[in-house]
């Protein structure tokens, strides 16, 4: 019924070729929603009506009424129902199609191995990334109401209109809310910056923490252990525990009521402890070993006037809690109001708050200052993309491979069409056969991400912090999900091939399939394969050379064996004279701060007019500090020691310095003596050295300077020589312990943390490095499948070649001639597409980054050649190599 | 069952099928509905209602012949059922018995 149907339209169409016909979408549209039964004689309506139409309102009309009618037909009695008969017989065809699928799995080993490799190598990345995103998404699900919980976060836009998000927001915004605020349940206020050494009796631990006010327990549901919650955090120099601490201090866990001291940078004060927790879970993005009530940090910053004010959101945290049914958009009125009317009792600087909820705190967008670590959710989108293109590379591989051996499972296919399978069994026949072979991919997959599992955390110190990627229920569910959801992608193209196939031309002539009209999608997926694998490699060369550059960047000063010792409090004079005793230290000094790495120190300086202040970056060092970094002199001197109760009255700055402020017309030699102002303080300029890089490389250099103070309280910079480090490191952290017995000694060498400090980079080869590994083992094995099934096929024609006399020199190229061709294609697509995208948008953000080489890029492309020539010479040797009489006499 | 109860355009269409004897197909009937009750008929509602009535056996209906008119497809011819004329009948007889029950005087009160 359905051909003698379709073949009337065919005619008609052939005889009234010009004759105006409805948009052919709408056609099919309505004849795949619609029933059979209902179909043909509703097509001829709309069609008669469209006629009809285009008599008395025209074309456009017509074609827009049927369009219209189409979409008005699609009514609960014309859809078509899924048939019961047809899904019964899915299922009964289940174990038929499982039996031939494992048939043909065992019966093509290379094949399948090839696919069950490739998939699995692929998709233990996609489970890395799986779980990482699950654990990303239970974060802070404890919380009883967690649905109602809203952070507020800032958005600083500053004096030079450089804006800023940040996690932290200010005291004011927290006390407003809280006094003024209409629609908020419970609001509470934290400061980070709780720490100290905490003593009891003969017991000393180093805790650090969080202020918190009297609320905190009302919007958190942090489990309490002992004491009450309510009012545990009302009183001054009130303490809350977590169970760990408070064991570690008073060897048990109910110490509510006792009183420690606490060693802090600002004040020593005894503390009572209100209340001890169980230990905060690690998926929660407040983390604390102890808390401080926040009436004792207004009590110690009772003379800072800055400490409540609109303008320091640098250190504080607000988090609301909404009432039932509460309005979000009401608050955000509310916030919008308060920032209108705060704004104006500051300068030149504009502040907007907004709410973000707390479950989306773990994977939101980058904030500044956050409370505890975090990976910034573009981080995970990148990775889950590079993932899915490894993944599909993969895929690639089956559907190639598939399609190219179809001409084998042919046969099956139309007899199968005779005794009566749809379209639609076949094309579950082959789904079915893909999702075998990724489900015991899986199986592989899953080991493989056992052993990657612990090289990902260690990769990255942050990793560690954040993300555990161990496996519960859920998680397992998912990697099952995506199993079968990559077996239908890999297999979705060989099942609409197989299904399209014609069963009696099949079974008169097997060869008849059009096999080979399959072929540009065949190539074109394996140069798409190529293209990826060849950008990934490149991304890899082009992102280690970027690496070893920074590491290797001259900074302007020397940071060889010099290591940085942190003081931790102590007395600098203490410990210097402690490890002058070792005579491998060659020569020692201090500073606020290591420069170079990352941290940055900023305060206002001004020149001579008035109104124009500049931010500069600055260090505290002392007279030692210069000679031992070798920072370069351009004008002037060095420091002069000083006693310590001397006034600060002496700076030096950099070049920078001279140019933003313009002193002295940029001329160093004339700039000393010139007199600037800083934090209202009159300092003489006493020397002007050499640019150096006080940032990080990826910056440009700033306006730096050095202040002087005789007791920096930061870092001991020791210049170490010596034959034998660890015996050096050895005494030093003796001296250290003869000092500080409650710290552990923290010395890390200048160079070593100068590579911390460009981690990321490193990490991010690494990552990428073994994703291009990965692509290029897929392609590859991909590659060397399309190989051994394009010999089989063309022995035949091998052998007669040879028979006529083509040397093997000429066989080899004939038959790698056009893999090569896709290979340069692949090449040719890469590497301008991965050279715009360092140039334009990578290294462009990065000031002083290395140029990217043309060596790379043709280094990227020769080992890809390479292996390829490997995979290709060697099954082309051997089909080269074979007998032709052997293969002939088959005949 | 949905009641054999005819709504008023149910009872239309199926009369129209009836007069239309031979020639019963849904365009005709829209078409025919249009010409008698003067205002517009959708394509639409008249399927819906030709899909109810042969649900509830009103009506049968037989594919005719392929023509080229139609963009080659077959038009879906409609009879009434004897199941159909009993219930168009008995619409009737129900009006009927109404009106009589009507007195004259009552009606020609109503202006």
């Amino acid at each position: 019924m359905e051909s003698y149907s379709a073949g009337c339209v065919k005619t008609n169409i052939m005889n009234k070729e010009n004759d105006p016909r409805p948009p052919r979408w709408a056609e099919r549209l309505l004849g795949w929603y619609c029933k059979p039964a209902l179909l043909e004689d509703l097509q001829g309506d709309l069609h008669e009506f469209f006629l009809r139409n285009c008599k008395s309102k025209g074309v456009r009309v017509a074609r827009l009424t049927y369009v219209i009618d189409v979409l008005k037909f699609f009514r609960l009695y014309t859809i078509r129902k899924p048939e019961f008969l047809n899904l019964l017989i899915h299922w009964i065809m289940l174990g038929s199609y499982i039996k031939t699928s494992g048939r043909s799995i065992v019966r093509n080993k290379l094949f399948s191995a090839i696919n069950i490799i490739g998939l699995s190598i692929s998709m233990s990345v996609g489970l890395l990334v799986i779980a990482m995103i699950s654990d990303l998404l239970s974060y802070d699900r404890f919380h009883a109401n967690g649905e109602r919980i809203f952070r507020v976060n800032t958005h600083h836009t500053d004096h030079l209109n450089r804006k800023l998000d940040l996690a932290s927001t200010s005291v004011a915004t927290g006390k407003k809310i809280q006094e003024n605020f209409t629609g908020v349940e419970a609001a509470t206020v934290l400061r980070r910056g709780f720490a100290g050494d905490a003593w009891f009796g003969d017991n000393v631990l180093s805790v650090e923490g969080l202020w918190a006010d009297h609320r905190f327990f009302d919007i958190f549901s942090f489990d309490i252990l002992h004491g009450d919650g309510r009012t545990a955090l009302d009183n001054p120099y009130s303490l809350v525990l977590t169970e760990t601490s408070a064991r570690k201090l008073f060897g048990e866990s109910d110490v509510v009521g006792k009183t420690m001291k606490l060693f802090s940078s600002s004040d020593t004060s005894d503390y009572t402890v209100t209340a001890v927790l169980r230990d905060v879970p690690k998926f929660s993005h407040i983390q604390f070993e102890a808390i401080g009530s926040f009436t004792t940090k207004e009590i110690i910053e009772k003379d800072n006037a800055g400490f409540g004010g609109w303008e320091s959101v640098w250190m504080n945290y607000v988090y609301v809690l909404l009432p039932e049914n509460g309005s979000l958009s009401a608050i955000q009125e509310s916030l919008d109001k308060l920032c209108a009317e705060q704004n104006k009792t500051v300068e030149r600087k504009s502040i907007a708050l907004s709410l973000q909820s707390i479950n989306d705190i773990a994977m939101g967008p980058d904030l500044s200052n956050p409370i505890g670590p975090t990976i910034m959710n573009i981080v995970i989108y990148v990775l889950a993309g590079l993932a899915f293109i490894v993944i599909l590379s993969a895929c690639f591989n089956y559907t190639n491979l598939s399609i190219a051996r179809s001409l084998r499972r042919s046969k099956e296919v139309g007899i199968r069409k005779v005794i009566g399978a749809h379209r639609s069994h076949v094309a579950w026949q082959f789904i079915t056969e893909s999702v075998i072979i990724s489900v015991a991919a899986l199986v592989f997959a899953f080991g493989i991400f056992m052993f990657l599992r612990p090289q990902f955390l260690n990769l990255a110190p942050d990793f560690l912090k954040i993300v555990q990627l161990d496996l519960s229920g859920p998680v397992v569910a998912y990697f099952l999900l995506f199993a079968i959801f990559v077996g239908i992608v890999a297999g979705i193209l060989p099942a609409l091939f197989f299904a399209r196939i014609n069963a009696i031309q099949v079974l008169k002539n097997a060869t008849a399939v059009k096999v080979f009209r399959k072929v540009t999608l065949r190539k074109a997926l394996i140069v798409v394969q190529y293209t990826v694998s060849l950008m990934f490699i490149a991304s890899t060369l082009i992102g280690f050379k970027q690496y070893k550059h920074f590491l290797a960047f001259d900074l302007g000063f020397t940071t060889a064996n010099v290591l940085n010792i942190k003081l931790q409090r102590n007395k600098a004079d203490v410990v210097m004279k402690k490890l002058s005793e070792i005579k491998d230290i060659e020569m020692m000094s201090r500073s606020q701060m290591v420069t170079s790495v990352g941290s940055y120190w900023g305060a206002h300086m001004r020149y001579s007019d008035p109104n124009d202040s500049i931010n500069v970056w600055y260090n505290t060092i002392d007279e030692n500090y210069l000679p031992l970094h070798g920072h370069k002199l351009i004008a002037g001197r060095n420091f002069t020691p000083k006693v310590s109760t001397h006034e600060e009255s002496e700076v030096i700055v950099n070049e920078q310095v001279l140019k933003a402020l313009n002193i002295a017309g940029h001329d160093a030699q004339k700039a000393i003596g010139e007199v600037v102002t800083l934090e209202k303080k009159k300092l003489q300029i006493v020397g002007v050295m050499k640019d150096f890089h006080y940032g990080k490389v990826d910056s440009s250099i700033e306006p730096v300077i050095f202040r002087y103070s005789n007791e920096p309280d930061g870092f001991i910079n020791a210049k170490v020589l010596s034959d034998d480090l660890p015996a050096t490191l050895d005494a030093i952290e003796r001296k250290w312990k003869k000092v500080d017995r409650v710290h552990p000694l923290s010395a890390t060498f200048y160079d070593d943390q100068i590579e911390e400090a460009y981690s990321q980079f490193s990490v991010m080869s690494k990552v990428i490095g073994f994703l291009a590994f990965l692509a290029v083992v897929i392609s590859s094995i991909g590659l060397f499948g399309m190989v051994v099934f394009t010999t089989e096929t063309r022995l035949k024609e091998i052998s007669i070649r040879k028979v006529l006399g083509a040397s093997e020199g000429v066989l080899i190229f004939v038959l790698s001639r056009g893999f090569l061709l896709l290979l340069l294609t692949a090449g040719v697509i890469a590497l301008p597409l991965t050279y715009l995208f360092f140039e334009k948008v990578v290294l462009s953000e990065i000031v002083y980054h290395a140029p990217i080489s043309v060596f790379d890029m043709i280094a990227a492309v020769m080992i890809i050649l390479v292996v390829a020539l490997m995979m290709i010479g060697s099954q082309t040797l051997k089909a080269a190599k074979t007998n032709p009489a052997q293969v002939l006499k088959a005949e | 069952m949905k009641g054999t109860n005819l709504g008023e355009f149910e009872e239309l269409v199926l009369l129209t099928i009836a007069g239309l004897v031979s020639d019963a197909y849904s365009v005709a009937i829209c078409d025919e509905l249009e010409k008698y009750t003067g205002r517009s008929v959708k394509l639409g509602v008249v399927h819906a209602v030709l899909n109810r009535l042969e649900e509830k056996g009103l009506v049968k209906s037989k594919m005719g012949e392929a023509t080229s008119v139609r963009g080659g497809k077959r038009k879906r011819y409609y009879s009434v059922t004897s199941a159909g004329k009993a219930s168009m009948l008995k619409a009737k007889e129900l009006r009927d018995q109404l009106w009589s029950l009507i007195p004259q005087v009552a009606l020609k009160r109503i202006s």
